[in-house]
């Protein structure tokens, strides 16, 4: 073989090679899906959501107080880490070019690669252990220092995108610095913020082990939050890693659930982003 | 604020660790015997356990996801390119625990049914040995791969789209193949992509609940893939709501800050390549730009 054909053959198998490897990945998120959906969907009825579980062996039941319990453990987390997360965003878009920005903008993005399980131990030291109780807050707050990064970086990054002529026709009008961000920076990229925060909640809701020793678990109802609580995701460990038949149903059901809370928002996430993009392109 | 936490985490967990570093010292790092009844913490096993199946994630993922940010931005038509993204990024999304179910229920029996076809002969290997019993070092190498990979491929991609046209366009004027090309890309972008690989490295030494599903949580040190081993995320996981004493609880949290530490640095260093190439990409192409950004 002449070396340019050697050469256009090795062309080939690396084009090949690539192509490969994207189908390789998609096998694996095809399986999870399939076997989510199809073991998942035997379970997910009306019940599961309004009912309580059921001790093992009767039929029915539902995972009513793990939902109810992530909804309140996601809206303590959002309530913590929404303002703190925006408020750094905006310090690091406005103040770029110093040092603090840069600080606190490599503070995010370490905190960003924290192991969950990591925050979990701070939240506990920190929310549990001078309480002697394993309480929604303290997972909240576990949520909440997870969800921060995550928010102060979309909102940087989202006001970076605001044109700078918006901001310095605000300025030329004879507003205050503040007023500018406040009332016309930040405006224009709310849309974009606020679809950052629904994805943000998405994953949060994901998270289980930060809520293992801080939320904890709790078989009861509880909207309590200085008790323990339940969650969807610690609930799914629980019947996933026990004995029965009928939890590792109770397990798919929940985490179809999941699966299609982080699909749903994803999806919504993407056409807002879609339609910004579009408003971009034409103004 | 942001900074004021990552200290936090720091000092409080030194703090809450200080019994068991001052009882242990070094020695919680060498011994392999773990056995709280007797309060013996030795935490070798974890650390072994945690880099053993990180690094194994990692030479699966590395081509892998290289691979698909190569597609992506390099091959693929356009039209392929927004849905192939919005797929990488929805393997992303998925919650770890749902993987953990997955390789609980799919992935163990599927390695199980492997290990057991293995001949015999192979079986002798010290990197075979044990019991095929599905649950071990393999199956938690795999779920981490299938884990990091979008993260991996979606860095590696926006590095690869910084790397500026005219380097594969002068190597195309030169006669190069489309392999040529792009190893002439890849190898302009290396520092971001070693970056990437790294941050990889990160997300799979803390990945927790996958891991603690299918790895078996045994505290024994073994090269075997089928033997079941345990991580640093894992033991935490299992034993830290459990733990009954201060010495016990001292030690996870020794464990865990550990872990904090490492992830740190492993972090900072990656995000150090990933910026330093995105700074040298704008002196190059824009120096009006990079000045203004250096006063």
């Amino acid at each position: 073989m002449t070396a340019t054909g050697r050469r256009k053959l090795l062309s080939s198998i690396f084009v090949g090679f690539c192509a490969g490897a994207v189908v390789l990945a998609l096998v694996p998120l095809a399986f999870v899906l399939f076997f989510v959906i199809s073991q998942g969907i035997r379970s997910v009825t009306v019940n599961f959501f309004t009912h309580m579980p059921t001790p093992v062996g009767e039929a029915g039941g539902g995972m009513a107080n793990s939902i109810v319990g992530t909804l309140i453990l996601s809206g303590l987390a959002a309530l913590m880490a929404v303002p703190i997360g925006v408020v750094s965003g905006i310090y690091m878009s406005e103040y770029a070019g110093s040092r603090f920005a840069a600080l606190v903008r490599f503070a995010a993005d370490t905190l960003n690669g924290v192991p969950s399980i990591v925050v979990g131990l701070f939240a506990y030291v920190v929310a549990v252990l001078p309480f002697k109780q394993f309480s929604a807050l303290a997972g909240g707050f576990a949520l909440g220092v997870m969800m921060i990064p995550i928010i102060a970086r979309t909102t940087e990054e989202l006001l970076l995108l605001v044109p700078g002529t918006m901001r310095e026709g605000a300025l030329a009008l004879g507003a205050t610095r503040a007023r500018a961000v406040f009332s016309v920076v930040l405006p224009a990229a709310l849309p974009g913020i606020v679809t950052g925060i629904v994805l943000a909640l998405a994953r949060i809701a994901g998270e289980t082990a930060p809520l293992l020793f801080t939320a904890f678990n709790n078989r009861f109802f509880s909207t309590s939050l200085t008790q323990p609580i339940s969650s969807l995701t610690v609930q799914v460990f629980t019947y996933a890693t026990g004995p029965y038949e009928d939890w590792h149903r109770q397990a798919w059901a929940g985490a179809l659930v999941l699966v299609m809370i982080v699909l749903v928002c994803s999806l919504l996430a993407r056409l807002a982003t879609r339609r910004l993009e579009r408003m971009h392109a034409r103004g | 604020m942001l900074v004021a936490i990552v200290c936090g985490i720091g000092v409080v967990l030194a703090n809450q660790s200080m019994l068991s570093v001052q009882k242990f010292g070094l020695n919680f790092w060498r011994t392999e015997i773990w056995d709280p009844v007797a309060g013996e913490f030795g935490a070798l096993p974890f650390i072994w356990g945690t880099l053993y199946s990180s690094v194994l994630a990692l030479l699966i993922a590395t081509p892998i996801a290289l691979g698909i940010a190569v597609f992506i931005s390099e091959l693929c038509p356009a039209t392929l390119r927004q849905p192939l993204v919005f797929i990488t990024e929805l393997l992303a999304a998925i919650p770890s625990i749902v993987y953990g179910l997955w390789g609980v229920f799919v992935l163990v029996p599927a390695v199980r049914a492997v290990e057991t076809s293995l001949p015999d002969a192979m079986r002798q290997l010290p990197l075979f040995s044990g019991p095929p019993l599905g649950l071990g070092m393999l199956s938690a190498a795999l779920i981490l791969a299938i884990m990091v990979i979008p993260f991996i491929s979606s860095i590696s991609r926006e590095v690869l789209k910084s790397v500026p046209a005219a380097q594969r366009e002068g190597a195309y004027a030169l006669g190069a193949t489309r392999f040529e090309a792009i190893r002439a890309a890849l190898f302009y972008a290396r520092t971001g992509i070693i970056g990437a690989v790294m941050l990889g490295f990160g997300r799979a030494l803390g990945e927790t609940m996958a891991v603690t599903m299918v790895i078996g949580n045994n505290p024994k040190v073994s090269m075997s893939l089928f033997a079941p081993q345990y991580t640093m995320a894992a033991v935490i996981a299992n034993e830290f709501a459990e733990a009954a004493g201060e010495l016990y609880l001292s030690a996870l949290v020794e464990i865990g800050l550990v872990l904090f530490i490492i992830t740190l640095i492993i972090n900072s260093l990656s995000r150090l390549l990933i910026w330093s190439m995105a700074r040298s990409e704008t002196a190059a192409q824009e120096p009006p730009v990079a000045a203004e950004a250096g006063a």
